[in-house]
Parts: structure tokens; C-alpha cells; sequence
């Protein structure tokens, strides 16, 4: 596969939340690759490295995907500026996405805060043989929940704080749900101590589970060798890297 | 269209840009967005006699118009390197270019008897990496030991010999005349600058090792008058690099005495950079109606 890149032109901006934005990007070669899990790496006005930003929706009929980022640092800041109508310099598709299972099987996504996005191209998937667990600090962070309900998923939504779903961890509702149905998989994307979690109660189920790691990055293909991770294959621990070998792995390999 | 070709230590190049080591792996990667052919040559992925690890994450932070990265020489080791990649890679229509970074003086020589007789076409010493705590930058920051190993690795192979020269020293061209009186057939600098960034929030820096080597173009004015200090004081040729990421960067720093150039951090703002570099030169010469982009080579007519 051939790695894209190229100016994309922004279709639609949308703010989800305070300081969270959505992007839909025209870039058909892109969506035609692209896989859930995966990411896109995009370069920012004035700066040398780009950020990484996994695909919330791939759209392969109308050529686009859709990715949402939430203003952490100077360079996040430099692309909430974006808008429709604008050519954002995207590189993608890039790294290891989720298993897709046909879409028969039944899959549990896990998601906490901005890890939630990629989730919603792997539920739209499985469609109404997924389930959604979703968290955020508050109501004010959380975004996505209609998404998940219009592709037809059974969704839960937890917040820290209880102003919005359920009061309480995603954890906390995983381990609910999990003593009425048994999944074929459990995929997730969130904070580590929220992956080691999940990865847990995935292990004490006898639940495939994959999750989504992230680093800081440079090259975003594997060159560079800048976001290692530690990782337990084939019997033994080695050093690989989020944006080739990752950013999905499977949950019970990551030496967390 | 100019002539691009160059010759560096008896090695021709058929141009003068080559993607420096440690931003190119070995080449795979990029591969996916340009025959490896259209590059001057490829300098790979520093490498040691057994495999490593390299240092915890965070290994990569920002920093304004430029970058840190303390890797720490994670890669396969030397014979995996000429197991797995060299066969397929010599293969490409390009020069490769052989980083070794040994930690002692007897695992270059090692790894450089294993180089000999394979189709590596130039031995690049690396001397001078500021990210491993054992050996490395230690050779490069005294003549004493950076002539020490060259003389050690000079008597160990055959094949045209250029050494890494780090910016982290007080002299650069104390250095570059002592790798020179070792048998050197030609320097490379400038390696990394030694920088840090603290996350004011937190108190800690981002890198997990503290400190990392500064690369981008907020080095390249450094690095062009190292070059050009160091390309006036040995009589061997000078490969330049250092922040370069346009056409335009690249001319300066030959016309500051480098004979070809080498280009890391650019190509991951952008995967393109080393063609693009090699497009922006021959636009250039074109331009200005010079036939030969060596015939720039030190032409920066000093104050």
C-alpha cells in the first residue's frame, strides 16, 4: 500500500465540545485505504513535525474522512483554525487500524474522552451488533454520543462527574455489560490507565480485546523510531513503535 | 537541466542529496512515496554490533522551528542490517551509506570488518550521537579519541571512510583536522546540538532522557558556519547537513564548502523534502545558468 499525501480541501468544521473540533476532509485516496483505527498526520502552519489525529469516519462513497482533535498544545491550537473551504496537508493513511470482524460478530468500543472518535468507524462496522461504552470528564466534554446512536449502536454514556449518562469509569459499565453478553471483541482508545483496565476485565473474560496506543511522534511511518512502546510478542518483549506497528495492538501484548 | 553528479571521498553520487541517518531508517518506508533511486545516495539508520533497544518514550518534542529526539540508537544490529536490508537495498540504484556508532572502539572495528566486502559503498562514523550515555558523542568531543577511533577503524576496512563530526564541542575544527590526520577520507557534521524542553506544568521534560539532539531549521545558521569553518580547515571533502529544507538551504550549505548534503529532519514536515531539495537545486542552477552543481561547492566569497 502506498502511503497519500498531499492538500486535501476542508469539506465541513464543526466545534464538538469546548475545544474539540471536527474536520471532514475531501480525500478520496485516502478513504479509499483508510481502515478504523488508523490515523492521519497532519502538518501545521510554521511548524516541523505534524500531528497525528486517528479517523473518526471514513466516507469511501463521497471520498472523505472525518477526523476529531481537541486543542492540547500550540500545534492542535494551529489546526483548530482550519475551516471549510481551506486545504489542510494531510499524510495517510498511516499504522495498524482494528481487526474488523464480519460485521455479524458482536464488538464492545471502549472509549474515554478524545480516544473516543476512532471508535465511532469501528461501531459504525458492526452497526446495531455493536455497543458503545463512552466516557468523559463531564457534560461538557462529550461528543459523539448521536453518532453512535444514528449508526444504530447500543450506547453508554459515563461521565466522571454524572452531569450527563452514568455516573462513573467506562470500566465500571464494561464490567456491567459484560455479565449480560459475552463480545467477540473489545476494542478501545482512552487514557493507559483506562487501556490497563480494559485490558484486565478483557483477560479475566476470555475477550479478544485491542486498543489504540498513542505517542509523540516525527515521521508517523516508522523510520524515525520516535514513538516507541513496549510490547510482548512472540514470546518475548520488545521495543516497537505506535505509528507502524501500532497505534492498535493487542491489549494483553502492551507491557503497560 | 544542470549536472547534479558529485564525487565525495572517490564516491560518485549522481546528486548531492542524501537523507541522513536515523530519519530514513533503511529507506523501506519512503520507498511507498519515491523510487529510492532518485537520491543521491541514502545514509542508514545508525547502527551497533548487537541490537539495542534504544531509550523509554517520550522520544520526539518540538521545539520552535526545530526538534528534539533522543532515540537513542534503537535499531537490529550490524548483521541484521547486512542480512536483511543491504541485500535488497544495494539493489535500489542509489549509494549506501553505512552509519556505524559503535560504544567502544573495538565494536566499530567489528562491525567494519563485517561492512568489508559487502556493497556498502561508504562508511559513515558516527561519533558524535548525544542520546547514549556510554560512547558515542565521548569519541567525538576530544581529538584524542576521535582520532584514536579513526585510526582504529581506518586500519579495519578498505572502503572510503567519512566520520560524524558533533556541533557539542569546542572546536569543531580541532576535531575535524585530527579525524583527517587519521586517514579520514571525508567529515560529516553537523550531528545533533544537545538541547532539553521542560513541560512547565508538570516540572519535567518531555523527553524521558532528559535531553535529546536538536535537529530542524532553527539549526541550519550553525550549521552552515561549522561547515564552512571546518570545510577551511581540512584539505578532505565536507558532507553538510543540519536544518536543510529547501533547494535554496542546500546551495548555501555547499556554497559554505559542503560537496554534498545530507537532509533528516525536513522529511518529516514533509515525506518529499529530499526530492523536492534535489528539484530546488537543479531549478536553481538552471536559473542562474551554472552547468555544474559542483562547480558552487565553497564559493561563499567572505567578508
Amino acid at each position: 500500500m502506498a502511503y497519500q499525501q498531499g492538500l486535501y480541501p476542508v469539506l465541513q468544521k464543526e466545534n464538538l465540545a469546548k475545544n474539540i473540533f471536527s474536520l471532514t476532509i475531501y480525500c478520496p485516496g485516502i478513504a479509499a485505504e483508510a481502515q478504523p483505527g488508523q490515523f492521519v498526520h497532519l502538518r501545521v502552519p510554521a511548524h516541523i513535525l505534524r500531528r497525528p489525529i486517528s479517523i473518526a469516519e471514513i466516507d469511501r462513497k463521497q471520498g472523505t474522512i472525518r477526523i476529531i482533535y481537541e486543542i492540547r498544545g500550540e500545534g492542535t491550537k494551529i489546526l483548530a483554525d482550519l475551516k471549510a473551504g481551506d486545504m489542510a496537508d494531510v499524510l495517510g493513511p498511516l499504522g495498524h487500524g482494528y481487526t474488523l470482524l464480519d460485521s455479524d460478530k458482536k464488538c464492545v468500543v471502549v472509549g474515554g474522552g478524545i480516544g473516543v472518535p476512532p471508535l465511532l468507524a469501528v461501531a459504525e462496522h458492526y452497526g446495531a451488533n455493536a455497543s458503545a461504552i463512552i466516557g468523559f470528564r463531564s457534560a461538557q466534554a462529550a461528543i459523539l454520543e448521536n453518532d453512535f446512536k444514528k449508526a444504530g449502536v447500543r450506547t453508554v454514556l459515563c461521565t466522571d462527574d454524572g452531569t450527563m449518562g452514568q455516573k462513573g469509569f467506562v470500566t465500571n459499565a464494561l464490567e456491567k455489560l459484560l455479565q449480560s453478553e459475552t463480545p467477540d471483541l473489545i476494542c478501545a482508545c482512552g487514557p493507559m490507565v483506562m487501556l490497563r483496565k480494559v485490558t484486565e476485565i478483557a483477560k479475566v473474560h476470555g475477550i479478544a480485546c485491542e486498543i489504540s496506543l498513542e505517542e509523540r511522534m516525527a515521521c508517523g511511518v516508522g523510520a524515525c523510531l520516535g514513538c516507541a512502546c513496549r510490547i510482548n510478542r512472540n514470546g518475548k518483549e520488545c521495543v516497537l513503535h505506535v505509528c507502524k506497528d501500532g497505534p492498535v495492538f493487542q491489549g494483553e501484548e502492551v507491557v503497560f | 537541466m544542470a549536472d547534479l553528479r558529485v564525487e565525495v571521498a572517490g564516491v560518485s553520487f549522481q546528486n548531492p542529496v542524501i537523507p541522513a541517518s536515523g530519519a530514513f531508517g533503511f529507506g523501506r518506508e519512503y520507498e511507498k512515496f519515491y523510487p529510492l533511486s532518485e537520491l543521491g545516495g541514502i545514509s542508514v539508520k545508525g547502527m551497533t554490533l548487537n541490537p539495542k533497544d534504544g531509550n523509554p518514550a517520550p522520544r520526539i518534542a518540538e521545539t520552535p522551528m526545530g526538534m528534539l529526539n533522543s532515540v537513542g540508537l534503537q535499531n537490529p544490529g550490524i548483521d541484521a542490517f547486512l542480512e536483511k536490508e543491504l541485500p535488497e537495498l544495494s539493489k535500489k540504484g542509489t549509494r549506501i551509506i553505512a552509519n556505524v556508532a559503535g560504544s567502544t572502539v573495538e565494536d566499530c572495528v567489528e562491525m567494519i570488518r563485517r561492512i568489508e566486502g559487502t556493497a556498502v559503498d561508504m562508511i559513515e562514523l558516527n561519533i558524535s550521537c548525544p542520546n547514549v550515555k556510554q560512547g558515542g558523542a565521548a569519541f567525538g568531543t576530544s581529538c584524542e579519541s576521535a582520532a584514536g577511533i579513526t585510526a582504529a577503524v581506518r586500519k579495519a576496512t578498505t572502503k572510503p571512510l567519512m566520520v560524524k563530526l558533533s556541533p557539542n564541542v569546542t572546536s569543531i575544527t580541532d576535531i575535524a583536522k585530527a579525524v583527517e590526520a587519521e586517514g579520514a577520507d571525508a567529515v560529516s557534521l553537523i550531528n545533533t546540538l544537545l538541547g532539553m524542553k521542560i513541560d512547565i506544568n508538570t516540572r519535567r521534560p518531555v523527553l524521558k532522557n532528559n535531553v535529546g539532539g536538536m535537529s530542524g531549521p532553527a539549526v541550519f545558521p550553525i550549521a552552515v558556519r561549522m561547515v564552512w569553518q571546518v570545510a577551511n580547515a581540512v584539505k578532505i571533502p565536507v558532507v553538510g547537513m543540519g536544518g536543510i529544507s529547501s533547494g535554496e538551504d542546500a546551495i548555501e550549505m555547499m556554497m559554505a564548502g559542503a560537496s554534498a548534503v545530507q537532509v533528516g529532519a525536513a522529511i518529516f514536515t514533509d515525506p518529499y523534502a529530499p526530492v523536492k531539495i534535489i528539484k530546488g537545486i537543479n531549478d536553481w542552477l538552471d536559473t542562474h545558468g551554472i552547468a555544474s552543481v559542483s562547480e558552487i561547492v565553497g564559493t561563499v566569497q567572505p567578508w
